[in-house]
């Protein structure tokens, strides 16, 4: 069979984008080489790892076993898309960086689109509960300690508990 | 880029049957969190698809108008997990589910999927088994529904004849009316691992709470498919709630499952995961319907 294409229209981090898409292509795929985005990672290749999770309407996926067919309508959320108007990063990602959480710095754009999952649910998680949100995420620097202090930080400074927030 | 032939977009359930009809060589892609992992590995590879992710028809849960609860194919996992009428009437449902892979994969792997893998270490299946569960499947012929056991035949093979797709996930209101069930995994790790072997109990009692009116019990990776320890329900049913009656009800299990060797344990090790996993489950599900197990 000839090669296959398919129109398909989405929101991306807020803005409604259309495109001609090989029905083969993963959102992965998609993202990275049609849009340029690419805080959305290869890694694992096989949704294990975490690396390419992107927010598809309010909820968690990695992209690479995603089809790219399937954003038809759907609104798209990556790293990229957190940023404030002026380009400056948002509150979860100066607190990974500011927590060390970030080593190689690969597994990171996935984890904080797990974490902003969490932040948007706009309310308090229990540490385990965090832990839960988080497991679909693998780090092979750092140990995970830093990343959950990020995100435990973020989620209670963004509820208004400042103070407990200092770990 | 995944090495699919072609990919066909279902619109309708109709429309699913007629492209399956249309391309018996297709395989049916559901949230493809198997089917595009095997893809990659080379297993499926060049194959052609039928898309049912689109089908919003298939997706959530709700009264049948006997009382049934219906849980459509595609509901994903944690759906399940947050849907108020599973919370309420077979809440170790939405637990089992919840222990899936990680967060990711319970937003796009469905039950639907989870079931017709035929793979025995579904952690939805022993729970399904558990609790008498029918699946409704839909083809050129009409729709027709048969209980979850005959739907596995062998490892990896579903009763999904050509043209057909699962539709939706029964359970009839005698088995979940006044039963409470307990799920547990045992895992090498708690995310992103499969079941070296899963058990489902749930338990109804008498209404002074003194009597185990119905016991049942099934396992994943016991056997080449998920199974009822039909045995072991017997040995216990309609005897009073004691601790003697749950060690006896654990015991039991082992004249029922088959499991074996694989690289992530030994028979011998399933055996005895088994035994414990059984006393566990049981005694919680007393304690969740009200009963107390004297020591």
């Amino acid at each position: 069979m000839s090669r296959q294409y398919k129109l398909v229209s989405c929101t991306i981090n807020g803005k409604q984008v259309e495109k001609m898409v090989d029905v083969r292509a993963s959102l992965t795929d998609m993202l990275r080489d049609d849009y340029r985005l690419t805080s959305v990672k290869r890694g694992c290749e096989v949704g294990e790892c975490g690396a390419c999770n992107v927010i598809i309407d309010g909820e968690c996926f990695n992209s690479c076993i995603y089809l790219a067919v399937w954003a038809q309508g759907k609104e798209i959320l990556t790293l990229e898309g957190l940023a404030g108007p002026d380009g400056g990063i948002s509150d979860i990602q100066q607190a990974f960086i500011d927590e060390a959480a970030v080593q190689c710095g690969f597994c990171t754009p996935g984890f904080i689109m797990s974490a902003a999952a969490i932040l948007e649910a706009k309310r308090e998680f229990t540490d385990d509960e965090i832990r839960k949100r988080m497991s679909g995420n693998l780090c092979r620097c750092t140990g995970y300690e830093n990343i959950f202090r990020a995100v435990k930080k973020t989620m209670l400074q963004r509820l208004g508990k400042e103070k407990e927030g200092i770990l | 880029m995944y090495d699919i032939k072609a990919l066909y977009e279902a619109e309708s359930v109709e429309h699913a049957v007629a492209l399956l009809v249309e391309h018996p060589e297709a395989q049916i892609i559901a949230g493809g969190s198997d089917i595009l992992v095997k893809m990659r590995e080379g297993k499926c590879a060049g194959k052609e698809l039928v898309s049912i992710y689109g089908l919003d028809e298939m997706r959530g849960v709700s009264f049948e108008a006997d009382g049934a609860i219906r849980i459509g194919s595609l509901t994903s996992f944690s759906h399940i997990t947050g849907d108020p009428i599973i919370q309420e009437h077979i809440r170790v449902l939405g637990e089992a589910v919840d222990m899936v892979g990680g967060p990711q994969i319970r937003n796009i792997g469905t039950i639907g999927g989870n079931t017709c893998n035929g793979v025995t270490s579904a952690d939805s299946a022993s729970t399904l088994f558990a609790w008498d569960a029918v699946v409704e499947i839909t083809g050129p012929e009409g729709v027709r529904r048969i209980p979850i056991q005959d739907f596995y035949i062998r490892a990896g093979v579903v009763d999904l004849k050509p043209g057909e797709l699962q539709t939706a996930i029964l359970i009839p209101k005698k088995a979940y009316e006044g039963y409470q069930g307990h799920y547990m995994k045992y895992a090498m790790r708690n995310a992103m691992d499969i079941a070296t072997t899963g058990c489902s109990v749930n338990v109804k009692l008498s209404e002074d709470k003194k009597v185990m009116e119905d016991v049942r019990i099934a396992y994943g990776v016991a056997g080449p498919v998920p199974m009822r320890a039909s045995g072991t329900e017997a040995a216990v049913k309609g005897r009073t709630v004691s601790g003697e009656n749950v060690k006896t009800f654990a015991g039991a299990v082992l004249e029922d499952i088959r499991p074996r060797d694989s690289f992530r344990a030994s028979k011998e090790f399933r055996q005895h995961i088994a035994v414990v996993l059984a006393e566990r489950a049981l005694r919680e599900s007393i304690r969740l319907a009200g009963g107390e197990v004297d020591e």
